[in-house]
C-alpha cells in the first residue's frame, strides 16, 4: 500500500497558478517543480512528498497549454490528480508526459485536504483510509491505456516506429 | 447522420467517409506550430526518445514570439535551441527577430492557414485560424513532438455546440465582445471538449479580424476548436495569401450540435471581464470610475489593423491620462508597417502611449509592461488569471481595443461613448 497526503483545490485551477509564466523560460524538471502552485498555494512546495496527490474540481488545468504545468506536478512528487474533469489540453499533456490523472465527480466533491489516500491504478480504485470510503474510476480507452503504459506518447511512438 | 464542420474535417484527415462523436482517430497534420516557450520542451523530448527527424520541413513553423526580442538569457537559450533545430531539419519557416509577428496573427497573414487543414500549434490560443474554416486547435509541447515526427496525431473527434449570430453591430461593440459575452454565457468550461462552429445572417458583416479576435478565446470557454463557415469575405483575406490548392467544409444540414446559441448582435454592449475569470463577464459600466494604471491594446486576440484602427479613432484629439501607462502593440511586422502608412503609430506616440515591437509581452507577465503588486490594466488580450501580467495581487479587465482606449485617455474605466 502507498498512501499520500492530499492537496486540494476548488474549480477552474488554471495552468497560470501552476506553473506561472515568469518561469516558463525554465524546462528542467527539477526548476519547474520548484515553482509548482506557487501563485495558488505558496507552502505546497515545502509540504508535498513523493506518493502525495492533489484532488480538484471543475475545469482542472484550464488556460495556457503549457506543457511545464504537468511536469511541474509530476516532478513535485505528485502520484496522480483526481479531478471532477480536466481541462483538455491539460488531459492530453498530462497522458502524453506519463502523469496519472483520475476522472472522479464523486471522489473529488467529497476527498478533503489532509485526507490519507491510495489510489490504485491498474484496478481503477480509490482508497480514502482517513474517511474510509472507496470509489471506482473507468479506465481509459484502449489506445489511450497502450500509451500511458508505454511511458507516454513519445516513447509509444518510438516503439511503434 | 450529418456532420458538423469539424467532424467533415477530421474526417477528411484520418481517410474516412464520416467520423462519429466520441471516435478516437489518427488524423494527418497539414501545419504543427510551436513558439520559443512550447518548442524546447517539444525539441527536448524528441531528442530523449531517439526522434530524429521530422515528417515534413515545410509543415512547421516555429515562431519566437513569447520571450522575444529575448527577455533574458534563458529566453535567449531557448530560441537558441529552436534555431538550431530549424537548421539541423531545415525547416526554413523560423520567425526571429524583424520578421517574427504574434504566431496566431503570423501565420492566417503569411498564408500558413486554409479552409479545410488541420492545424495543431504547441499554444492554446490556435483555435484562432478556425476563423478561415480550417480546425486548428491547441496541444502541448509533446504533442508537438509527436505531429512533427509523425506528421499525424489522436484526436478524440468532438460534440458541438452551435452559435448563430444575427443583426449588426452598434457603434464601438465587436468581436471581442461577441466572445466575451459567449464565455460569460456558457463559463470557462461551457464547451469543453466540444467545437464551437459559428452560423447566421450576421457573419457576412463580421470582419476577418473580428472572426479571430471570436475563434482566439473559444479556448476561455474550454473549447477544443471554434470555426466559422468560409464565405467571400473568407475568400477575399485568402487571395494572395495562399496559393496551394484547398477544399473549403460545410456542416450538413442535419449535423447535430449539443445546444444552439443565438446571439442578437444589436443587442451587445461593450463588455469588460473582471478579474479572474475571462467569464466575469459585464458591461463596461459596472466597473466605471475604477482607477487604470495600465493599458494595453494588442495581443493576438487583438493586435490586427483593425483593432489598431479602433484604437485610433478613440485617442486621436486626445491624450493618455498621466497616471496611466499605456502600450500599443501590432501583432505582426506586416501590421506595423500598415499603421505606420496609416498614421496610426505616429497618432499612438502623441496620444503618449508606448509602441512596442510585436511580441506577447505583457499578455502572460513576460515582459514590456508587467504589474506590480495591487496594479490594475484594462487589455485587449485574453486572460485574468490570478498574477498572469505579473504580481499575484494585480488585476487584469479584459475589453475590446475600443474600450481599452476610452479607459487610457480617461485613466478609469469608462464606455467608450464618454471618451468620443
Amino acid at each position: 500500500m502507498m498512501a499520500g497526503t492530499v492537496f486540494k483545490y476548488a474549480n477552474n485551477v488554471d495552468t497560470d497558478v501552476i506553473l506561472p509564466a515568469r518561469y516558463l523560460a525554465l524546462y528542467k524538471e527539477e526548476d519547474l517543480a520548484a515553482h509548482c502552485m506557487e501563485d495558488l498555494d505558496e507552502s505546497f512546495v515545502s509540504s508535498v512528498q513523493p506518493g502525495d496527490y492533489i484532488v480538484a474540481g471543475e475545469n482542472f488545468g484550464c488556460g495556457s497549454s503549457r506543457e511545464h504545468a504537468p511536469i511541474a506536478i509530476k516532478a513535485s512528487g505528485i502520484r496522480c490528480v483526481i479531478a471532477a474533469s480536466f481541462a483538455r489540453i491539460f488531459y492530453r499533456n498530462a497522458i502524453n508526459i506519463g502523469l496519472p490523472i483520475v476522472e472522479s465527480p464523486e471522489a473529488a466533491r467529497e476527498i478533503c485536504a489532509g485526507d490519507q489516500l491510495d489510489v490504485n491504478l491498474k484496478n481503477g480504485t480509490i482508497h480514502n483510509l482517513t474517511q474510509g470510503k472507496t470509489y471506482q474510476f473507468g479506465g481509459f480507452p484502449a489506445f489511450i491505456q497502450e500509451m500511458a503504459d508505454a511511458g507516454g506518447l513519445l516513447p509509444y511512438l518510438s516503439r511503434k516506429h | 447522420m450529418g456532420m458538423t464542420m469539424t467532424q467533415k474535417i477530421f474526417a477528411r484527415h484520418c481517410g474516412a467517409e464520416s467520423v462519429a462523436v466520441g471516435d478516437l482517430i489518427n488524423a494527418k497534420l497539414d501545419l504543427v506550430m510551436g513558439s520559443d516557450v512550447t518548442a524546447p520542451i517539444a525539441i527536448q523530448a524528441m531528442e530523449t526518445n531517439g526522434l530524429d527527424r521530422v515528417f515534413d520541413p515545410d509543415k512547421i513553423v516555429l515562431v519566437m514570439d513569447h520571450f522575444a526580442p529575448n527577455k533574458d538569457i534563458q529566453a535567449a537559450r531557448n530560441c537558441a535551441s529552436c534555431r538550431a533545430f530549424a537548421q539541423k531539419h531545415g525547416i526554413k519557416h523560423f520567425y526571429d527577430g524583424g520578421r517574427m509577428g504574434i504566431e496566431h496573427a503570423l501565420l492566417p497573414e503569411q498564408g500558413f492557414v486554409a479552409p479545410g487543414e488541420l492545424i495543431i500549434g504547441a499554444d492554446s490560443h490556435t483555435c484562432t485560424y478556425g476563423a478561415l474554416g480550417a480546425f486548428s486547435t491547441g496541444i502541448g509541447s509533446t504533442d508537438m513532438a509527436a505531429g512533427m515526427y509523425a506528421g499525424e496525431n489522436w484526436f478524440k473527434v468532438p460534440k458541438a455546440i452551435r452559435v448563430e449570430l444575427t443583426g449588426k453591430f452598434p457603434e464601438f461593440v465587436g468581436g471581442k465582445d461577441v466572445i466575451l459575452t459567449l464565455i460569460g454565457m456558457i463559463g470557462v468550461d461551457g464547451a469543453r471538449y466540444m467545437s464551437i462552429e459559428f452560423a447566421g445572417d450576421a457573419i457576412a458583416d463580421i470582419s476577418i479580424d473580428d472572426r479571430f479576435t471570436i475563434c482566439n478565446m473559444a479556448i476561455e470557454a474550454g473549447a477544443k476548436n471554434a470555426i466559422f463557415p468560409v464565405d467571400a469575405v473568407t475568400m477575399e483575406y485568402l487571395k494572395g495569401r495562399v496559393g496551394r490548392p484547398f477544399t473549403p467544409v460545410e456542416a450538413d444540414p442535419d449535423a447535430v450540435y449539443e445546444q444552439t446559441i443565438r446571439m442578437d448582435l444589436s443587442q451587445l454592449k461593450p463588455v469588460v471581464a473582471a478579474p479572474h475569470l475571462p467569464s466575469n463577464v459585464k458591461p463596461v459600466e459596472e466597473y466605471a470610475g475604477l482607477p487604470v494604471d495600465q493599458v494595453i491594446i494588442g495581443c493576438c486576440t487583438n493586435g490586427h489593423i483593425t483593432d489598431l484602427r479602433q484604437a485610433a479613432q478613440i485617442l486621436r484629439g486626445h491624450k493618455v491620462a498621466e497616471r496611466v501607462r499605456c502600450t500599443v502593440i501590432p501583432a505582426t511586422p506586416t501590421i506595423y508597417l500598415q499603421a505606420m502608412e496609416e498614421g496610426l503609430l505616429e497618432l499612438f506616440a502623441r496620444a503618449g502611449a508606448t509602441v512596442s515591437m510585436p511580441t506577447c509581452g505583457p499578455c502572460n507577465g513576460g515582459h514590456v509592461g508587467v504589474l506590480a503588486d495591487g496594479e490594475r490594466c484594462v487589455s485587449t488580450t485574453n486572460r485574468n488569471f490570478v498574477g498572469r501580467m505579473g504580481a499575484k495581487t494585480s488585476e487584469v479587465y479584459l475589453a475590446s481595443p475600443a474600450v481599452a482606449a476610452a479607459c487610457a485617455v480617461a485613466g478609469v474605466i469608462v464606455t467608450p461613448e464618454e471618451v468620443r
